[in-house]
């Protein structure tokens, strides 16, 4: 049985979840992925990448989800009126009840993922990864040493998303996307 | 945190990604679709984090980073797509663009 904060964040992050997809109002949509985010950065918490979690909140919960609310309020995403669409909504419903299904065989009944402890030994590999520390240091030593061509590589990825999206805004000014 | 096992966070991390899995496929707001496939790729970084924590590496951690600077710059690049789409055809439910079929 897995302790009350974990449950209680994975409550949190589900029901933000389902408030996403099952919402007809938009900014009510955006307003669950930000729970959502939330309770996602608070599993990361738990498992002890403090880091990561705080990145996750600044990041996804902070810039990305207010661009998103941003265009939201810049544009009309109003779904079209009528009755709700219970065909869809019945149709989505199998969609996840057959997938979460699939989740529970494969990392419960199937006996694939072993029971291990956070705090059990490592496993013996060929190679000695780094280990798993909670400090933001061994990010960076990682980072600059092991990853230094990814690093790079996602520096450059974020210069080219800038260029694009400066010059897909700049078209779409004259009209002629 | 010792009652927790790996299998409890890679169910949560899967039914997260079950979640927005059916949302893309069911939602015709195209900025919904858009949030739903960024639930799917916050909940392939929680496995990541989960995986990383029990088997004692750091190299699943410092994927998620580059996960999240990936993402950020592709939410930037998607959003500005959909402002050009809706400045140009005055709607954003993928049930109304359908020039290629028609």
């Amino acid at each position: 049985m897995p302790d009350g904060l974990f449950i209680f964040f994975a409550a949190l992050t589900l029901g933000a979840a389902s408030l996403l997809v099952l919402s007809r109002n938009a900014v009510t949509s955006a307003m669950g992925m930000i729970l959502a985010l939330v309770g996602v950065a608070a599993e990361f918490f738990l498992l002890d990448a403090y880091f990561l979690g705080v990145l996750q909140v600044l990041v996804y919960a902070g810039a990305v989800m207010v661009l998103f609310l941003f265009i939201i309020m810049l544009m009309d995403t109003e779904d079209a009126p009528g009755a709700y669409p219970w065909k869809t909504a019945a149709l989505g419903l199998a969609i996840f009840f057959l997938l979460s299904a699939g989740v529970l065989w494969l990392f419960h009944w199937s006996g694939a993922v072993p029971d291990i402890a956070a705090g059990a030994t490592p496993p013996e590999l060929s190679t000695q990864p780094a280990e798993f520390t909670t400090a933001a240091k061994s990010f960076g030593r990682l980072l600059y040493t092991k990853y230094l061509l990814p690093l790079e590589i996602a520096g450059f990825l974020l210069l080219v998303a800038l260029v694009g999206v400066v010059s897909l805004s700049k078209d779409a000014k004259e009209g002629n996307v | 945190m010792e009652h927790t096992s790996l299998a409890h966070h890679l169910i949560l991390a899967g039914l997260l990604f079950a979640l927005g899995l059916t949302g893309v496929l069911v939602r015709r707001n195209l900025l919904v679709v858009y949030m739903c496939l960024e639930l799917m790729l916050a909940a392939a970084t929680l496995a990541l984090v989960a995986f990383s924590r029990f088997n004692h590496t750091m190299d699943g951690a410092v994927l998620v980073f580059f996960v999240i600077t990936v993402a950020a710059a592709e939410v930037a690049v998607g959003l500005a797509l959909i402002v050009a789409l809706y400045r140009k055809r005055g709607t954003v439910q993928s049930d109304a663009l359908t020039t290629l079929r028609d």
